[in-house]
């Protein structure tokens, strides 16, 4: 096929439709690009929805790009529900009955949240976070009520939590794990914020899973039974237990009554497993056809230290621009991420995660932790226990550079220089009390060594310099 | 809300309310020795004879004395302007002096009882309002609930706020006759430390300063935890007690002209006037100090301390709008308008009020060595244009009145000749930029929103490239906001501080993109 006025069709204007679509039209002057969503009519940052229900925000200034500039860079935006592909035309169909072809076809569909068929999951009152309809739902269900439990501590757990605290709603927040987020954060990180949501007066429930959701007369919750017994009433359940690939529009739902249609794709089939499957070049078993962000399921996964389904934002990003590359290249390129990074907010604390830090690590690693004595700026090192170099770091209000570790972690630099170099690898405002020398004090004292900071002189420090 | 921060707001509002009505009671009576008293020599006779009809009447109230005061004046002036009698027409204008030397109601008896029950109780409620704010809470940012509030959102209570501004400073500036009770409260303060009674200058500088502290307090609490915004508002809590309020006081104590150390020309647009110029000159060698202190601020302090850090040296650290903008104005930071058509106005606009000022110094200049040759009293039409419209109008009105509006930074951002001229610098003489922590932004927005300044931050941001532009105050709150750690401000080398084309970090996949 041709490259040029190629027509390009993204369903989905989240963050892996955007960025695609965006660098596309970067190397692409002549090709059709065309963006599809049903939740909203321009690209908004979900990252950001905590923020517009807590009065941070509103939905306007999590718009990352002003309405005019699809239209400078004639990307088209249409507002709709795509219900069906049919692969072999190489056409959509809208939920309305209207339908587009397409040339090249990007799925960007991303996720929905998790439900386990709990008993109650569909009362009113009862729902996850996901979307921007999330959201107003959420608003909606949390008028005038007393109490909200939220099953699940992950991060849009504890989100939520946030969400509902901000606006003095009492919380009851159901975590299975025996302390917040341990099957990634280690022990001591975890136990730190467990400490912290209670600083905030969150009713939090270790250990403690949800057995069922008990609703009135009307459909409504009003309480809900942990599996050891106990009942507490609410009149909201945010169920945030995690999400998945978004793709179930794809297997040929039925629509306007009629049933639908076996072998409608026929030999066409795309291939999905919990997501759809693609290969390193984001291609799915369909020609022309592709697949990023949260939707997509690598084949193998792209490291060792990276899942098959990557769904957080910046992985979104990554395949949007890689898709784009190879979409307007005749050199594809495989996806490779680099040093893994990521980041979050509990409630306050901050927190920065680059290369690996599991929850747990075997005898070839070495940790260093060290926690300020008010418990609640933290950091900590794994390195390898032969070679000594730096494996990855988790930091907890304290913000590090990215360039820095980025590079320190892929080239493998010793642990003790990136140890002394702190002052320099810090990315804290100006002023900010810093912490170098305490972690370095107590490594010193750990190993018995005395290792020294790189000094800078008064004169760069009194200009602001770094190195 | 705790009760004794609703307490508090209610003393605040009482206080304000009773501020706000001061000027329409008493009783107002001119007598001769009034008028001799307070206008100039030449003028007394005349002046005397066209307000006689108002000797030994009480007037009940401001309106009819200044109504009566105005029609007598007018009358007298227009005849011979009628008659083109130029020469004798009045020009200064003496409303301000005479009514409030005529002043004879409760106020002028006893003005510490008045400014105590409108002013100090306003600071006392707003102070218990303010120091319970957050206690308790862990250390964080806490902008919940800004976008609901009728005050910080642009509702009800921000208009009415914006309103109350707005009017405040058109009566200050073109009406100030009608708040002599105001003036006559501080009387007695502006006699202890300058020696001279208030004017309605001393009225607004009390006020100001007091504005900055007790706000400057609230940023203390609200920014609890962030070192930078602490010691930042200590500075301009500091600059603006020290060097705009008390120190010029003090000078004019000495018999020295008032004079502000800070304060730089262009924003300082009267420093060339010729009456500035004679003050400093003929004022031995503190007055020599503080022109040859003026010309090394504008032609070395400006260019060395923005290469070095950048213009927030000066307008979030020093400044006394910025001090204000920084403080009475932080409720109202997220209310910049961060569209690109903003940005483009602005840029028309504040380098269009530098070209104004640089033009009408350069001519007060050239005309004064001129001997006033080169364009005889037309500076003094250029005066009162760029007095009226940007020195009053754009900075006061508009400036503060606006806030509740449009942000807290308007005059700063849209209308500062100096700001202009820092920003240039900035620009592309400087080693300040906002570093962008890689890969790690998630478009959330929070920097952008919360930027007074309306710098749409995260579209630098989130393409890993660091902002640098010159309207940034380095006010430091998009950092402080940001919940991802993506922001810094910092000096550092020029290499590498304009990243047009960043890699983004992360993907390995390809290396250098646009
Ligand atoms: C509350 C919350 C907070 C988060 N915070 C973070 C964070 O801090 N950091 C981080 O890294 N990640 C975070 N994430 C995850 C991150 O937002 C996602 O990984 C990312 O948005 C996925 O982007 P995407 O482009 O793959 O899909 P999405 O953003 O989900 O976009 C997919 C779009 O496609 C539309 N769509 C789907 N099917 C159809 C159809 N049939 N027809 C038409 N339109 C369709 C959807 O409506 C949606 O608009 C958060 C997620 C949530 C929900
Ligand atoms: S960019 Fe940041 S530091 Fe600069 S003015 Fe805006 S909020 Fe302040
Ligand atoms: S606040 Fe931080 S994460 Fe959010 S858009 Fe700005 S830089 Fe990005």
């Amino acid at each position: 096929m041709s490259k040029a006025n190629r027509n390009i069709v993204i369903i989905g204007n989240g963050i892996s439709g955007v960025t695609c679509a965006r660098h596309i039209r970067k190397k692409d002057e002549s090709a059709h690009i065309t963006i599809i969503s049903g939740e909203t009519d321009h690209f908004f940052s979900r990252t950001a929805l905590m923020y517009i229900y807590m009065g941070h925000m509103k939905y306007e200034h999590t718009k990352p790009y002003e309405d005019w500039f699809w239209k400078k860079n004639r990307i088209n935006l249409k507002r709709a529900w795509v219900e069906k592909i049919d692969f072999e035309e190489k056409s959509l169909i809208f939920s309305n009955g209207e339908s587009m072809a397409y040339d090249v076809l990007v799925l960007a569909t991303g996720s929905k949240p998790n439900k386990f068929g709990w008993p109650g999951q569909d009362l009113k009152g009862v729902q996850g976070m996901y979307s921007f309809q999330d959201l107003e739902l959420m608003q909606a269900n949390t008028q005038n009520i007393s109490r909200a439990v939220i099953v699940g501590g992950g991060l849009i757990g504890i989100e939520m939590a946030e969400m509902l605290n901000s606006r003095k709603i009492p919380v009851t927040f159901l975590v299975r794990e025996n302390n917040f987020w341990d099957n990634i954060l280690p022990l001591e990180e975890s136990k730190m914020i467990n400490r912290h949501i209670l600083e905030h007066h969150i009713d939090l429930r270790l250990g403690t899973e949800l057995g069922e959701i008990i609703g009135d007369e009307s459909g409504m919750v009003k309480a809900i039974t942990t599996k050891s017994g106990e009942t507490i009433a609410c009149q909201f359940v945010g169920l945030t237990v995690g999400v998945s690939p978004n793709i179930e529009f794809l297997y040929a739902q039925p629509s306007k009554g009629s049933k639908p249609l076996e072998g409608f794709l026929k030999e066409k089939v795309l291939q999905t497993n919990k997501g759809i499957v693609v290969d390193r070049f984001f291609k799915t078993n369909i020609p022309d056809v592709y697949a990023i962000g949260d939707c997509a399921e690598f084949q193998e996964a792209p490291a060792s230290d990276r899942k098959n389904i990557e769904q957080v934002w910046y992985t979104g990003r990554m395949h949007g621009e890689t898709l784009a590359y190879n979409l307007t290249s005749d050199n594809p390129v495989p996806y490779q991420p680099g040093v893994w990074f990521n980041s979050a907010k509990f409630f306050d604390i901050e927190y920065q995660t680059y290369g690996f830090v599991p929850a747990n690590w075997s005898e070839e690693y070495e940790s260093l932790y060290w926690e300020d004595a008010g418990g609640k700026i933290a950091i900590r090192f794994l390195y390898g226990k032969s070679d000594m170099k730096i494996k990855g770091v988790n930091a907890f209000r304290w913000r590090l550079r990215h360039d820095y570790f980025d590079k320190a972690i892929s080239e493998g630099w010793m642990f003790e220089k990136v140890l002394t170099h702190l002052n320099i690898a810090s990315f804290n405002p100006e002023f900010f009390k810093s912490h170098y020398k305490a972690v370095l004090d107590h490594y010193n004292k750990q190993k018995g060594k005395s290792l020294k900071v790189h000094k800078e002189s008064f004169f760069k420090k009194l200009i602001g310099s770094r190195a | 809300m705790k009760t004794i921060q609703k307490i508090g707001l209610v003393i605040f509002v009482f206080g304000l309310t009773l501020f706000s009505l001061l000027p329409f009671f008493g009783t107002y009576q001119l007598e001769k020795g009034t008028v001799e008293a307070n206008v100039k020599e030449i003028h007394t006779g005349k002046m005397v004879e066209v307000l006689s009809p108002m000797f030994g009447k009480t007037y009940s109230s401001n309106f009819a004395f200044i109504s009566d005061f105005k029609s007598y004046f007018n009358t007298y002036n227009d005849g011979l302007k009628a008659n083109q009698e130029w020469d004798k027409v009045i020009w200064d204008n003496y409303a301000f002096a005479l009514t409030k030397a005529s002043s004879t109601g409760p106020v002028a008896e006893n003005p510490f009882l008045f400014l105590g029950i409108t002013v100090l109780i306003g600071v006392f409620g707003a102070l218990l309002y303010i120091l319970p704010l957050y206690r308790g809470q862990t250390e964080g940012i806490k902008n919940d609930g800004i976008f609901f509030s009728s005050m910080k959102s642009r509702g009800l209570l921000g208009m009415i706020t914006g309103a109350w501004l707005i009017l405040f400073y058109i009566v200050l500036y073109w009406f100030p006759e009608y708040i002599t009770n105001l003036v006559l409260m501080v009387d007695p303060i502006s006699m202890a430390v300058s020696g001279n009674p208030a004017s309605q200058w001393f009225l607004y500088g009390f006020i100001y300063t007091l504005a900055i502290i007790v706000m400057g307090i609230r940023m203390f609490r609200k920014y609890r935890g962030n070192a930078y915004q602490t010691i930042r508002t200590t500075s301009v809590m500091f600059s603006q007690l020290a060097f705009a309020f008390l120190l010029p006081e003090i000078l004019v104590l000495m018999n020295m002209p008032w004079h502000d150390f800070k304060n730089i020309w262009p924003l300082d647009y009267t420093f060339f006037y010729e009456y500035r110029v004679e003050g400093m000159v003929s004022s031995g060698a503190l007055g020599m100090f503080m022109l040859v202190w003026g010309i090394i601020l504008i032609v070395i302090g400006v260019p060395l301390f923005t290469y070095f850090y950048g213009k927030r040296w000066y307008c979030s650290w020093v400044c006394g709008c910025g001090g204000l903008a920084e403080t009475l104005g932080d409720p109202y930071r997220q209310l910049s308008d961060k569209s690109v058509k903003a940005w483009k106005i602005e840029r028309y606009l504040v380098h269009g009020v530098l070209v104004f000022a640089i033009l009408m110094t350069g001519f007060t200049i050239a005309n004064y060595f001129s001997g006033f040759e080169l364009l005889g009293q037309a500076t003094d039409q250029l005066h009162s244009i760029y007095g009226f419209a940007i020195g009053s109008a754009f900075a006061g009105v508009i400036g503060t009145g606006f806030y509740p509006l449009m942000g807290n930074r308007v005059w700063c951002r849209f209308g500062c000749p100096l700001a202009a001229y820092l920003g240039i610098v900035q620009r592309f003489k400087s080693r300040f930029r906002i570093t962008t922590n890689g890969g790690q932004c998630i478009s959330c927005g929070n920097c952008s929103t919360y930027c007074e300044m309306g710098i749409d931050v995260r579209w630098y941001a989130q393409r890993g490239q660091n902002i640098v532009r010159s309207s940034c105050v380095g006010c430091g709150v998009c950092s402080a906001v940001c919940p991802r750690g993506v922001l810094k401000l910092e000096n550092g080398d020029e290499d590498g501080r304009i990243n047009e084309m960043p890699i983004i970090i992360g993907n390995k996949s390809i290396t250098v993109k646009a």
